[in-house]
């Protein structure tokens, strides 16, 4: 995995709640070998209304924020299905970061594995970025991992982050070769287990 | 030691390793695998590995298989279905394919063949894995990269989760089942109230569920968040265990049912949050907007946003409303449905269809509808029953099993616009389909959706006839 660095980038402020991994990638495209690309279906069916045009009130859809690697949103992004595709679809359309008050657990944690940071930013945070001049006119917002802050202008947001998932993201780590550095434990554990909870084997 | 709650002591029994930041190398007792995991075969294929623990895991085919005895073969949907057939053989992974006697969802197959125990820790790339929680094992959903990880090392690094107790007190009325106390607990407490949380269900409306009512009570856990959601096993769980195909058997049966015993919670253990609900408060829930706390009573009506003082939670609801196309203040029970959907992880065993039957039997529906058992089993098991009949007499189609129209990836879809009363888990946007508009509910309530065409109250249906 590569390492997560500071970033900045514009910002697409979709302001939406509960933006769950349904809307971030309809299921029917989730058959798709990852190589071919996800970028394209990120929000795909919310994107566009009945007649299948894009819609003109959604942020995600402005050239202003075409250039985005940051996404703002309110409470409760990603939750849902496990599907990690939904972290896909934004790692593919160049989005680093999404800043949310809150995250559906297994997307947040998805996001981590793939690169990308699932920062939480208080409501109040979040509200104050998406009323700022500077981030709706498209200009580039700076997310520092390492001093938890979100740069806008002359204005400074904290953000929070799981110390373990700052950690991963900061030095690039990959969690197989880390637990396969860890073989002589399972192997004990192993061990152990087998005399404690014969039972837990499959007949 | 220090008393500890059900959820520490599972997890403390499944420590490898603790990692300076808390984090933790968990072992996994049962991984199960299904066509959506191609993505963490892949990974482990990119890195030249291959199953670290062949026997602990277990593939069945269930998000795209056909479920439709008419439907056309969809080639992308065979690919799919073949290609989870070929992963597990090249890793000599035990898989129940389609057409295999034992196929089904995942997590109706687990249970049924014992393959699910008290205090195992059991992980899926399906956020619904949580329904295993059920029996008392620590059950969660996982993406692809953790898929691709358990499947080269048998293990999973997590972070302790944050403990809540939900107490259910009191007894449930007649003509309500599990999947009304999910949807009444996930109104009350929200969508996000237990992000990342584990909870444990207890109370006596809890107790006093089988173990098919609590897969579905469990099952729902992640809609409000949770990564997980557990009942303590007792006699009800001992019973339901004894004696299916991969359970031990015979004396290590009673071994494992001495240990499963000290797996509660004990007296004085502290949780980070306990909610206390009130059981005879609880009526027919159904949702009537795209996330599953926009849920009411089947007597009330379509709320307002204009009551609300939280300008984005009207934003939301106004949304709602406009992609459902209902009005604010109109009765729940005015709701047309076009048609009806009784399957899905959430409630597509046995006694979910017999509690449909017992609503259809001798009516006609008037809306199309489709019911899909969860597993091979439980449709040889519905057919021995005469369920089958009684759904093909209302009028219905009577399916094969899979995950079907809950998730619409086998091509069986609700149409855009379309309205469909569903015993499933997600009113998302889209989620059945394009532009589909589902309102989730329990199976009862689905089978009384299709008799009457519009959303009701199926205890007006029932006089007489409850059991």
């Amino acid at each position: 995995m590569i390492a997560f660095e500071t970033i900045e980038a514009p910002a697409c402020p979709l302001g939406l709640e509960n933006v769950d991994t349904d809307q971030l990638i309809p299921a029917r495209f989730m058959q798709t070998p990852r190589a071919q690309g996800y970028g394209g279906f990120l929000l795909h069916d919310l994107r566009r209304d009945e007649g299948g045009a894009m819609r003109g009130d959604l942020a995600v859809n402005d050239a202003r924020y075409g250039a985005a690697q940051i996404m703002i949103a309110r409470a409760n992004f990603g939750c849902g299905s496990s599907r990690e595709a939904a972290v896909y679809v934004l790692a593919d359309a160049g989005y680093r970061c999404v800043l949310a008050p809150s995250f559906g657990d297994i997307f947040a944690s998805n996001a981590v594995k793939n690169g990308v940071l699932p920062a939480r930013v208080s409501a109040s945070g979040i509200e104050t970025l998406l009323g700022d001049p500077g981030v709706l006119a498209g200009a580039p917002i700076r997310v520092d991992l390492a001093a938890q802050t979100v740069s806008v202008g002359n204005k400074s947001i904290a953000f929070e982050v799981r110390p373990d998932w700052k950690k991963q993201l900061l030095n690039g780590w990959d969690d197989v070769d880390l637990t396969r550095s860890y073989a002589q434990e399972i192997a004990q554990f192993v061990e152990r287990d087998t005399a404690q909870r014969p039972w837990a084997v499959p007949r | 030691m220090p008393p500890r709650t059900i959820i520490d002591k599972i997890w403390d029994a499944h420590t490898i390793a603790v990692r300076e930041d808390g984090d933790c190398l968990l072992w996994v007792d049962r991984h199960l695998v299904h066509e959506g995991s191609h993505h963490g075969f892949a990974q482990m294929k990119q890195r030249g590995a291959t199953a670290a623990r062949p026997d602990l895991t277990f593939g069945t085919a269930d998000h795209y298989v056909p479920t439709r005895p008419t439907a056309p073969v969809d080639p992308d949907a065979a690919r799919m279905i073949r290609q989870l057939t070929e992963n597990c053989a090249l890793n000599g992974v035990a898989c129940f394919g389609h057409g295999d006697s034992r196929q089904g969802i995942a997590h109706v197959v687990a249970p049924e063949l014992g393959l699910t125990l008290p205090g195992l820790l059991v992980v899926c790339g399906d956020s619904h894995t949580s329904t295993h929680g059920a029996l008392g094992a620590y059950a969660f959903g996982v993406g692809a990269s953790e898929v691709a990880h358990v499947l080269m090392t048998q293990t999973i690094w997590q972070s302790r989760p944050k403990r809540i107790r939900i107490s259910i007190e009191g007894q449930l009325g007649p003509g309500l089942s599990a999947k009304d106390m999910a949807l009444a607990i996930i109104a009350r407490l929200g969508a996000g109230y237990a992000a990342g949380c584990a909870i444990e269900y207890a109370g006596e409306a809890v107790r006093a569920l089988s173990i098919e009512g609590r897969l579905t009570l469990c099952n729902l856990s992640i809609e409000s968040g949770s990564r997980l959601g557990l009942v303590a096993p007792d006699e009800t769980t001992f019973a339901y265990v004894r004696g299916r195909p991969y359970a031990p058997q015979g004396d290590d049966f009673e071994r494992a049912v001495a240990d499963w015993r000290g797996l509660a919670s004990d007296p004085g253990a502290v949780f980070d949050r306990e909610v206390v609900l009130d059981a005879r408060e609880i009526a027919p829930t159904v949702t009537w907007g795209v996330s599953p706390e926009q849920a009411a009573p089947i007597g009330g009506r379509v709320p307002d946003p204009a009551s609300l003082s939280d300008p984005t939670k009207a934003d939301a609801w106004r949304d709602a409303l406009a992609y459902m196309g209902l009005t604010a203040g109109m009765r729940i029970d005015d709701i047309r449905v076009d048609r009806v959907f009784i399957g899905s992880c959430t409630n597509s065993r046995i006694e979910d269809l017999r509690a449909a039957a017992a609503v259809l039997a001798g009516r006609t529906a008037r809306v199309p509808g489709l019911v899909s058992p969860g597993s091979a089993s439980v449709k040889r098991q519905a057919e021995q029953e005469g369920l089958d009949a009684i759904f093909l007499a209302a009028g219905l189609e009577w399916g094969g099993p899979g995950c079907s129209m809950c998730v619409g990836m086998n091509g069986d879809l609700v149409g855009p616009g379309e309205r469909c009363a569903s015993t499933t888990n997600r009113n998302f946007k889209g989620r059945q389909g394009k532009g589909a508009r589902t309102h989730l509910m329990s199976p009862a309530m689905a089978a009384a959706a299709a008799v009457a065409g519009r959303l009701c109250d199926v205890r007006d249906l029932m006089a007489g006839r409850l059991a």
